[in-house]
């Protein structure tokens, strides 16, 4: 195909229009809907739950996280950047030693992941940490 | 039953009564996620532990909920309150219906 | 051959070679125990003054996995070596323990591999196969198998701390030229050595990799990459892949020779096999 100006100026404007909707956080409304499911519509605060989560990951394939909130019931770790945003729903029964728990995750390029407490009291609460994933230079 | 699936925990062997001990579980499972394919380019189906439980002496201790994004040989590190001697008893199921136990007994120190 | 040319000034930009990272004092304890993870380079290594271990290039997450024989995540296949190692197999009806009563016996074995024996440099894949077809009448493994790095992270943790000293004399001596005529030949559409990367430029950033100097000391190994035990052959398959040259063959005599080669590159170090890396 020969490309004449007009050509590449309509295929730039065009890509940019898909690039920008792209930029979108693709997953948001899923992880939205994540949570929604979880609190049943309830609104969520910030803090009361510790997410912790390395700043980079060696390898997205196997990434050591762990959440604590004192005095939760359960608490939901969502992958906002994944192509499903579920990871895990940790329940804390009558012989649970800490409302804590760890766990190694896979997560699918750097994105914010998060961590939503159901609390005894029955409010809900929520903590993050950005994760950069890295794609390695010569991995073999 | 998945092949080679085989669970490995770390739990102490003997505590004082109302302890928190650290457990530490393992169970070596592919998690085949569902969104891999295969040379064909057709999707590998999801295969994956989607629940773990762990018990003591019949009570919970904790119960998660596994989705894909859990890497393979899933683990879990967690604290359990030890009231009194006995057992934990830890269960994972499988989405093909298979169900891994494997379980410690705890003494009193 | 302009990617060369654009390849070595990244290198230059980025930090200088040779530079570890501040983690080179970083301390290596296996549940309790410490072990070294850098020794004085041997003397035919000309152009390195310290070995180091691939553990001191990692992150603290993936280093810390291999400080604890539980959060090890390659145990899981330690103990399917266990299983493999009891299991009878073949037609003499006999299980490795069957000769092996112990697999604690083989402190030191590791540390010694590969060997020249009758004229041959055999691997501990060779010996584990010629024990199978030889001597249990099984089917020999499949070189970079599960069963088969199962079964040699078994044996190579029991001589976990252990120095690696594999000799490199005598009888060993064209094995070990050969390997590291391999070592430092250029291959691949991107015409590059084992030494461009490992050796020039250790300690630097390929894109998202901390290069290492790409000692084998900890193999197999437990890759965060693929989850699963990987063998050095494997490895060194793989990088080849990556500069887009056609890899040797797993257990092939080029493969063996610098497998011999890089062993006595590391001679010093300590075995950490099973370690984790990425």
């Amino acid at each position: 195909m020969d490309f004449t100006r007009r050509n590449i100026l309509a295929l730039g404007s065009g890509a940019f229009a898909v690039a920008t909707f792209a930029g979108l956080p693709a997953y948001a409304s899923k992880t939205d809907d994540a949570i929604a499911a979880f609190t049943g519509g309830a609104g969520v605060t910030d803090g009361g739950v510790v997410m912790t989560a390395p700043e980079i990951a060696e390898n997205g394939n196997t990434v050591p996280v762990a959440v604590s909130a004192p005095g939760a019931v359960s608490i939901m770790v969502l992958a906002t950047g994944n192509p499903t945003p579920a990871v895990a729903t940790f329940n804390f029964g009558p012989l649970a030693g800490a409302r804590s728990g760890s766990t190694r995750i896979r997560l699918a390029k750097t994105q914010d992941v998060i961590a939503i407490a159901k609390m005894e009291d029955g409010t809900f609460r929520r903590a993050g940490a950005t994760v950069k994933v890295t794609i390695g230079g010569c991995g073999g | 039953m998945a092949k080679g699936v085989k669970p490995r925990v770390k739990v102490p062997k003997t505590a004082a009564a109302g302890d928190v001990i650290t457990i530490k579980t393992l169970i070596s499972h592919k998690m085949e996620s569902g969104v891999r394919k295969d040379g064909d380019g057709n999707v590998i189906p999801r295969s994956i532990i989607n629940r773990f439980v762990a018990d003591f002496n019949g009570q919970n201790v904790i119960d998660v909920t596994l989705e894909p994004a859990i890497s393979t040989n899933p683990y879990f590190q967690f604290d359990a309150v030890v009231p009194e001697a006995g057992e934990f008893k830890f269960t994972w199921y499988d989405d093909d219906g298979s169900v891994y136990e494997t379980s410690k007994k705890i003494k009193i120190a | 051959m302009e990617f060369k040319t654009l390849l070595t000034s990244v290198a230059i930009i980025a930090f200088s070679a040779g530079v570890v990272s501040a983690q080179e004092d970083a301390i290596l304890a296996i549940e309790g125990e410490v072990i070294s993870t850098s020794a004085k380079a041997p003397a035919f290594a000309d152009n390195l003054d310290t070995v180091y271990s691939g553990w001191l290039f990692r992150k603290n997450e993936t280093r810390s996995l291999q400080t604890d024989d539980f959060d090890n995540p390659a145990f899981v296949f330690v103990d399917q070596g266990i299983d493999l190692f009891e299991k009878v197999d073949g037609t003499e009806g006999k299980a490795c323990a069957s000769c092996h009563e112990d697999v604690e016996d083989f402190a030191g074995l590791r540390p010694t591999m590969p060997r020249v024996e009758g004229g041959t440099l055999v691997t501990m894949e060779n010996l584990v196969n010629e024990c199978r077809t030889e001597r249990m009448g099984a089917e020999p493994w499949k070189y970079s198998g599960g069963q088969m790095t199962s079964v040699t992270a078994l044996i190579g943790l029991q001589s976990r701390g252990m120095s690696v000293n594999v000799a490199v004399d005598g009888d060993a001596a064209p094995f070990f030229d050969r390997g590291k005529d391999l070592y430092y030949q250029r291959v691949g559409q991107l015409d590059m050595a084992c030494s461009n990367c490992h050796e020039d430029n250790y300690g630097t950033m390929i894109r998202a990799d901390h290069l290492s100097q790409g000692n084998i000391n900890g193999f197999p190994t437990y890759r965060l990459k693929n989850a699963k035990l990987n063998s050095a052959h494997a490895r060194f398959k793989g990088c080849m892949s990556n500069i887009r040259a056609t890899p040797f063959k797993e257990g092939g005599d080029e493969f063996k020779a610098l497998e011999l080669y890089l062993a006595a590159r590391g001679n010093g170090l300590s075995v950490e096999t099973p370690s984790v890396r990425n």
